[in-house]
Formats: structure tokens, C-alpha cells, sequence
């Protein structure tokens, strides 16, 4: 659905972005690869942003739709929290200004997922689509490479994990998905948010796993590219 | 009256020397000089009070309300100027709706309250409106617990644990000071709060008045609800009761 390039052929986030909740938090996880066609034009974008201190987006779809709505909710959320002096942004509330931006705009080509954590009712994750519909769930990816792994979060997500259990799900999940999907590659970004805020974290090269699937293991102890 | 601002007191766009906007001013007289409102925040919810006159026999009792429902978790007394309260009460409505759909959640009540006050705020501002004569004294039970506020013509908003406003509110409010209402459930608090007004009135007035309750508490589900019939009926009875009650006691004493 959005795996190529746009009708004007401009760059793509053709990609894998996945976010788990865990108890406590969150854990949001991304490729890094941007392709106009068959050129990747960004190995390494970052494809997580913040829209405010709690609350993080991963974005699919068309690089610039997305990015243009992410600084308009981060506009918004931060007019929020002037109003509500004194608290923090709930996530849902900041999910719900985002749709209203893809609802009302029908011609975007906007994928995302928000996920943060409030002390309200702690770590959640919400499933943003394109059309612009609202929908709360344990865990949310999407973007050409999930296609690949739906399966894999069915068989593997358990409620009640921890934080470690759910970092390693949520980059196996993409490591998975980066191994059969041409559009997604790089590196795997990941971000966790709970009580103490955020904790970014980057793996590249050997510290991705490597999905052999019907590969034999290789040979030699090799320099593998990835 | 005339003379305190001659000259100065003719539109809503002048200062007085003194740096008064005199038309605000007497936009406030509007509420002081209006149908006692009380507000009491009570340990498990809030309440709302009003004491009317019966303007005529003609009219059917309960049919001219001075309380509104503005959402499932708020509401609001209107003092002064009905009319114009309720456009108060008709912006409330509205901004507790867009927030619900803009940001998913119900309204927070200091949002609400602030948004109210910087709207009555705004009527101070052009030479062609004139200012509300009413205020909104708001009660709600949100994620924070019960709240009760005063948003006023001239544009503030202030969080109170009990307010009165019109007439005999400075009697009201001494009263009120007196008692420890964040240790009476709403329940409680009922009787007590429609003494407060009661005790204000005019003893030597014979006219028939009637007093509109309402709350919002723990027991309503923190839903905002019309006190029920009989309930307000039979509190309205026991604190006319014992009003007389203390008052023959008092005057053995003496």
C-alpha cells in the first residue's frame, strides 16, 4: 500500500515501524531507510520523532507528509500543555490532535503510530492509519515492511513483558521484517519511554539479529554488509 | 451611585484616572445585586445552590432555572442577569464539546473555567458590546477531584472551597468560613449549605422563594445531577426547621 514511491514519485519512507507497550512504558522501533524508487536516498533517517517530553511518533508513508503533520501536532501539544498547566500531555490527547490532522486532511499519506507514556494510565500505543481512525492497541506496526511480520507479533507478544523482553520483540520484530522487505534496511532505531522519560538507542551491523531462516549459517566468520 | 465615575462611566473602552473601567464594574453590581448562588466543595464532591423569588403565582414553580447541566462531569449556577448567564452557559456547552472531539478527553475544569472567564473578558474590550451581567460559578468532579469556581464578568477565574455570590454573600460567606466542609460528605453538606442561604434572607419578608439544589459527588457517580425532588424538598423543610429551631432558642436566651 505504501511500499513505492508516491504519485509524485518523491522520497518514501517505505518502511518497518513497530510500537509494543509494555508495563510501565513503551518501547517505539524504526528502520532507517528513505528510497525514491529504487534509490535509497537516507540509510540512516531517523524516523521516530518527539511530539512532546512523553509522547513519540513513527512515521510512514510519504517523508513529507508526515514530517509537515508531526510539527504541527508538536505545535499543538505544546499549546496543550501551556493550558494545562502544571500536568503533562496525556498521550491520548495528543493522539487524538494528530487524527483529527489526518481525518480532515483525507489526501495525506500518513501511516503512523503514537506511543508514549502518561501517569495516567502509563504506557500506550496507538495505531494512527492512513484515513486518519484512532485505535488503542498493546502493540502497533506499520509501514510496507510490516506486512511481513504480523505473524511474528501474533505468535510472540505476551501482556506482561518486561522492558528488556520488549526491546529484544520489538528489534527482532524489525530485524525480521528488514530481512524480506526491499524497502526497509539500515539501521533499527529504538526508543523507550516510561516514568523517567526517554531512552534512545541505535543497532547497527552484527548487534542487529541476522535472520537466517532457510540459510545455512555462513562458513567463515564473515564481514557481512548490511 | 452617579458622581463615583461621572464622565468616566459611559462606555466600556474608558479608564477613569484611577485606571477603573467603570462599566465592568457595574456588570458586576449585575451578580451582587442578584438571586443568592452558593458553591461548596464538599469531601467527596461539590454542590450548587440558588435561592430564588417567586416573581409571580402564576408561574409554574421550577420552571425558571438558574442551574445548568454543562456536561456529564460539570455544571453551573447562573447569578444575576439570566439571559445573559446563559450565554455563558451556552459557550461552556461548547467548549467542553470541541475539547471532547479536538483532544479526546473531557475538559479540564480549569480550562474551562479559564476559557469562560477570557470569554466574558472579551465583552470588555469593544465599544459596541456591553459586558454580561452574570458570572458562572462552576461545579465539577474531574480526575483532580471536585472543584468549585467563580468566573466573573471582569474576567477572572478563581478555584474556591466555598463562594457565595448576590445578595447577603457576605453573610453567606462568613458562615461558610466557619464550617469545615472538606470533612462533610455531600450528603451532609446539603442541609448545612441551605441554612447559609436561608439564614440571609429577610425575616420580615413574607414572599415564597424556592431553592434549586444540585450536586456532583462519588455517590452520583461524579456525574452532575439535579438533587432529587423529595431529597431537596424534605433538606429545604429540616433546615427551615432548625433555623426556627435556634432562632426560638436564641431569643429564650436573650
Amino acid at each position: 500500500m505504501d511500499k513505492l514511491e508516491g504519485a509524485d514519485g518523491g522520497p518514501h519512507t517505505g518502511t518497518t515501524i513497530v510500537a509494543v507497550s509494555f508495563d510501565g512504558g513503551v518501547v517505539l522501533g524504526a528502520d532507517s531507510r528513505v528510497s525514491t524508487g529504487t534509490y535509497v536516498s537516507n540509510r540512516a533517517s531517523n524516523k521516530i520523532t518527539g511530539l512532546c517530553d512523553n509522547v513519540f511518533l513513527c512515521r510512514s508513508g510519504s517523508a513529507a507528509h508526515t514530517e509537515a503533520i508531526s510539527d504541527y501536532v508538536r505545535f499543538y501539544a505544546s499549546q496543550h500543555a501551556c493550558e494545562i498547566e502544571g500536568r503533562e500531555p496525556t498521550v491520548k490527547s495528543v493522539a487524538s490532535i494528530l487524527t483529527q490532522m489526518s481525518y480532515n486532511n483525507k489526501g495525506l499519506m500518513a501511516a503512523m503510530i503514537v506511543a508514549g507514556y502518561d501517569k495516567k494510565k502509563g504506557g500506550q500505543v496507538f495505531g494512527s492509519p492512513i484515513g486518519g481512525t484512532l485505535v488503542e492497541m498493546p502493540w502497533a506496526i506499520e509501514g510496507s515492511g510490516s506486512t511481513y511480520i504480523w505473524s511474528f507479533f501474533d505468535d510472540e507478544y505476551r501482556p506482561g513483558m518486561t522492558r528488556e523482553e520488549t526491546e529484544k520483540l520489538v528489534l527482532n520484530g524489525i530485524a525480521h521484517a528488514m530481512a524480506r522487505d526491499g524497502s526497509s534496511g539500515g539501521i533499527v532505531r529504538l526508543v523507550t519511554v516510561d516514568k523517567d522519560g526517554e531512552k534512545r538507542q541505535v543497532f547497527q551491523g552484527k548487534e542487529i539479529p541476522m535472520i537466517l531462516g532457510d540459510m545455512a549459517e555462513p562458513a567463515a566468520s564473515p564481514t557481512v554488509v548490511w | 451611585m452617579s458622581g463615583v465615575g461621572s464622565g468616566y462611566d459611559l462606555s466600556v473602552t474608558t479608564f477613569s484616572p484611577e485606571g477603573r473601567v467603570f462599566q465592568v464594574e457595574y456588570a458586576g453590581k449585575a451578580t451582587d445585586n442578584g438571586v443568592p448562588c452558593v458553591g461548596v466543595c464538599c469531601k467527596d464532591g461539590a454542590i450548587l445552590a440558588v435561592e430564588k423569588p417567586e416573581e409571580t403565582k402564576m408561574m409554574l414553580p421550577q420552571s425558571n432555572r438558574r442551574i445548568f447541566t454543562v456536561s456529564r462531569h460539570c455544571g453551573m449556577a447562573v447569578p444575576g442577569k439570566l439571559p445573559d448567564g446563559r450565554q455563558i452557559v451556552s459557550r461552556a456547552h461548547q467548549e467542553a464539546e470541541q475539547y471532547k472531539r479536538f483532544y479526546g478527553e473531557t475538559i479540564p475544569t480549569k480550562v474551562l473555567c479559564d476559557r469562560l472567564a477570557n470569554f466574558c473578558h472579551v465583552f470588555s474590550l469593544y465599544w459596541s458590546l456591553r459586558p454580561l451581567g452574570s458570572a458562572a460559578l462552576t461545579a465539577s468532579f474531574d480526575d483532580q477531584g471536585p472543584h468549585i469556581y467563580l468566573s466573573e464578568t471582569n474576567g477572572v477565574s478563581y478555584r474556591y472551597y466555598g463562594i457565595a455570590v448576590g445578595k447577603g454573600r457576605q453573610g453567606i460567606k462568613t458562615e461558610l468560613e466557619r464550617l469545615k466542609l472538606g470533612e462533610m460528605t455531600t450528603r451532609e453538606a446539603l442541609k448545612v449549605v441551605c441554612k447559609c442561604l436561608m439564614r440571609q434572607r429577610d425575616e420580615s419578608s413574607n414572599k415564597k422563594y424556592e431553592i434549586e439544589l444540585a450536586w456532583i459527588s462519588e455517590e452520583t457517580g461524579r456525574e452532575f445531577q439535579r438533587v432529587p425532588e423529595d431529597l431537596a424538598k424534605q433538606t429545604v423543610e429540616d433546615a427551615k426547621k432548625e433555623i426556627e429551631q435556634e432562632d426560638s432558642d436564641s431569643d429564650m436566651e436573650a
